[in-house]
């Protein structure tokens, strides 16, 4: 093995083209998971979150206007490979996701357990007896009683429903699932019976996570490690220890100040105002017009700085910090384009 | 803006403004054939009082009852048995009139904001059919309260919105028109149904934070419904909580949250999340199993199959009584007999 990053992720770019623009959904991402831990991306609505799942996996809409960087698996480089090679042996054997809303949409009028089977008949080539067996694994192994396999979404509930689409995401037994919002529907009771399952299922396989969620505190249930996703970028990452203490960046700060607590006598803030339209983001940095910390630099758009462990694009940071990517070119690809 | 807890319940007078008496609400179970086959005791025994400017929060897991008792106090369900008394009238002895006018008295802010607004119709046309209906014929004098409800939930400058449509708002500025929505004939009680469970932790305490301006300014009585305790603290001044079909503790939320006597709230504290690095460590204490069923509920106490501390021979035999921890911390559970 090249590393020991299960994924690896270099200058991603995904960009839409739409009637009114191009929207720039993931704008230049860098991030790495060691293997055997979970990251969480957190941010707000629209930031670009599941755009960076899809472009991780490939899984693109037709209006895709850009779609260029390197994504390496367990260190080899997957972009590079075409689409049948990357559909054989990659998305779902190697990396799977469980998508936004997905107990919402299994098809209502397959039974669950040819669902979960379905997976593995396609992507590894089983007969339908083995997959129907490793099914029944799954089902054991996210908590749904074996007798579910005959039944249809209709009949379970909606956190039942979210386990059966965890279990369609690991029956491949890949080495790493993106879970996009995947509690965010449900009741405390039943989140907190998902993030034990995951927990579980990563301590006995090794498998990695990428959460995708704005629930900071049930994301703290899994997280070993913080990316923090403002209008397309990431603006800091953090290992969890360090970040829910001690957020750096601006946003990430305002974001902690959101979450309400059981105890204490904190005050609850919120960001006024919201995101930055991704069809002509500011040039500066992005986050200015709602940063109550903004200076006469921030009209340049920051790089990332490297603090120790800690990566965090925002200026506040140059003096006590070296520059994260200092060999990375401002080729972008709308600039490469022009 | 910030929101600080807890309320201040200063604020509060002993002016009875609802009272719910000993309600069911059941639903039939219709078998083809064979006429009623069962009930559904969505609601199964309810009693409170609500006083004049006081907000209060029903708390419980998805399905416990909490939606079908705030839409029988809506009128929109007629109980099998109990009242609800309104002002001092009975609203089951209700004209068609008088329910028309009770239906202005309680605005309802509904779960789910996407399916609360009808998506072929403006910003405008969704607040100017209550007033028809509410027989303001004046044109003008319809444009201009609405502008004004508008201003109140801080949609403004009010003509970007007016001829928008709900797909072209996010979730939080559709939230504040099914709020202005359900302001508009200016209320005495608001029922609000989880009403920030679908949206981003910021967006959240910006809603939570408008609701309780409103609620201040207008000396608004408010039911507050969700499943996460932590927003609770920073919105109300009582907590009840609710487990299949009946209120098992209720009291002020100070002393729910720090001195819970249930083992149910035991439950739902325990599950519920705060952003703390150490939670990667250990697994969430969730009672085991799920729900009971509501057309059979389990004999005695209803929570006993989960209970860690059930006293055999009692809990399972007997519905436990309401025991009183302090005159208004109330708990039915056989822990506290004396
Ligand atoms: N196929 C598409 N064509 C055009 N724009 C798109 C497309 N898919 C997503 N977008 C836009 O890209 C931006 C990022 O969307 P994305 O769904 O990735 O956000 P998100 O962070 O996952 O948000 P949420 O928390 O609401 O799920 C948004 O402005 C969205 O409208
Ligand atoms: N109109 C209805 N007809 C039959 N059953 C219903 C109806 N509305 C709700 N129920 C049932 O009543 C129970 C309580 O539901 P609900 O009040 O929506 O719970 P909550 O809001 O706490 O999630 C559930 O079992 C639900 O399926
Ligand atoms: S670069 Fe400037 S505006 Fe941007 S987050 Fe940092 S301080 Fe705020
Ligand atoms: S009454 Fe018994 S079973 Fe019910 S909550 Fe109390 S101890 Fe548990
Ligand atoms: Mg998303
Ligand atoms: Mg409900």
């Amino acid at each position: 093995m090249k590393n020991g990053n299960v994924l690896q992720v270099e200058d991603l770019y995904l960009y839409f083209a739409t009637k009114r623009g191009v929207v720039q959904a993931v704008d230049g991402v860098n991030l790495a998971l060691p293997r055997s831990s979970a990251m969480v991306i957190l941010g707000e609505s629209g930031c670009g979150k599941s755009s960076l799942a899809r472009a991780i996996l490939r899984l693109l809409p037709r209006n895709v206007h850009t779609y260029a960087g390197r994504i390496l698996l367990d260190g080899q480089d997957v972009m590079a490979l075409d689409e049948d090679s990357f559909r054989e042996n990659v998305r779902w054997v190697r990396v799977s996701m469980v998508p936004q809303a997905a107990m919402n949409a299994l098809n209502p009028v397959i039974r669950v357990g040819d669902q979960v089977a379905e997976p593995a008949i396609v992507h590894l080539g089983v007969t339908k007896e083995e997959a129907w067996e490793m099914a029944r694994r799954m089902f054991r192994y996210v908590g749904v009683p074996e007798g579910f396999l005959n039944r249809y979404p209709f009949e379970l509930s909606g956190g039942m429903r979210q386990r059966v689409a965890i279990a369609m995401a690991l029956v491949t037994s890949p080495s790493l699932i993106i879970l996009d919002e995947p509690t965010s529907a449900l009741d405390v009771l039943t989140q907190a019976n998902i993030m034990n399952t995951l927990k579980r299922i990563k301590q006995e396989t090794g498998t990695s996570y990428i959460l995708i969620t704005h629930d900071i505190a049930t994301s703290s249930d899994l997280a070993e490690h913080v990316a923090v996703m403002y209008a397309g970028q990431i603006v800091e990452v953090s290992n969890a220890a360090a970040f829910f203490s001690e957020p750096l960046h601006p946003y990430s700060q305002k974001l902690m100040a959101s979450v309400p607590r059981l105890h204490g006598d904190k005050e609850l803030e919120f960001i006024p105002g919201r995101p930055p339209s991704l069809l002509n983001p500011p040039t500066g940095c992005r986050f200015a017009s709602r940063c109550p910390l903004r200076f006469g630099k921030c009209d340049q758009d920051p790089p990332t700085f490297r603090l120790g462990e800690r990566l965090v694009k925002c200026w506040l940071f140059e003096a006590d910090a070296e520059l994260a990517y200092p060999d990375t070119t401002s080729a972008h690809p709308s600039e490469q384009r022009r | 803006m910030t929101l600080t807890a807890p309320v201040d319940t200063k604020a509060t007078s002993t002016t009875v403004l609802l009272s719910v008496r000993n309600l069911r609400v059941w639903f039939e179970l219709r078998k083809f054939g064979l006429g009623v086959a069962g009930y559904v005791r969505a609601v199964d025994g309810v009693s409170f009082d609500l006083y004049e400017g006081e907000a209060i929060a029903v708390v419980g897991e998805s399905g416990c009852g909490k939606s079908s008792l705030m839409r029988t106090i809506l009128g929109l369900h007629r109980p099998r048995e109990g009242q609800i008394i309104f002002d001092g009238r009975d609203i089951s002895r209700f004209t068609r009139d008088e329910l028309r006018w009770y239906r202005t008295r309680v605005g309802y802010v509904q779960q789910d904001p996407y399916g609360a607004l009808p998506p072929f119709m403006t910003v405008r046309g969704i607040l100017e059919e209550p007033l028809v209906v509410a027989g303001v014929k004046d044109k003008q004098e319809r444009l201009e309260r609405i502008r004004q409800v508008m201003r109140e939930v801080k949609m403004t400058p009010v003509d970007d919105f007016l001829s928008k449509f709900p797909h072209q708002l996010s979730g939080g500025q559709q939230q504040r028109i099914v709020i202005a929505r359900a302001i508009l004939l200016e209320p005495r009680l608001l029922v609000a149904d989880e009403p920030v469970s679908m949206l981003d932790a910021s967006v959240r305490v910006e809603i939570l934070t408008l609701l309780r301006q409103l609620q201040e300014q207008h000396n608004l009585s408010v039911i507050y419904i969700t499943h996460d305790l932590s927003t609770v603290r920073y919105f109300s001044e009582r907590i009840f909580v609710m487990y299949a079909g009946q209120i098992i503790e209720k009291g002020p939320v100070n002393e729910i949250l720090e001195n819970p006597k249930h083992p149910y709230t035991w439950a739902l504290l325990a599950a519920t999340p705060e952003p703390d690095p150490q939670n990667v460590h250990k697994f969430r204490e969730v009672p085991p199993g799920e729900p009971p069923s509501l057309i059979t509920p389990p004999s005695g106490c209803r929570f006993h199959p989960r209970c860690a501390k059930i006293i055999h021979g009692t809990c399972e035999r007997q519905v436990p009584p309401g025991f009183e921890v302090s005159p208004e911390h109330i708990v039915q559970c056989w822990l506290y007999e004396e």
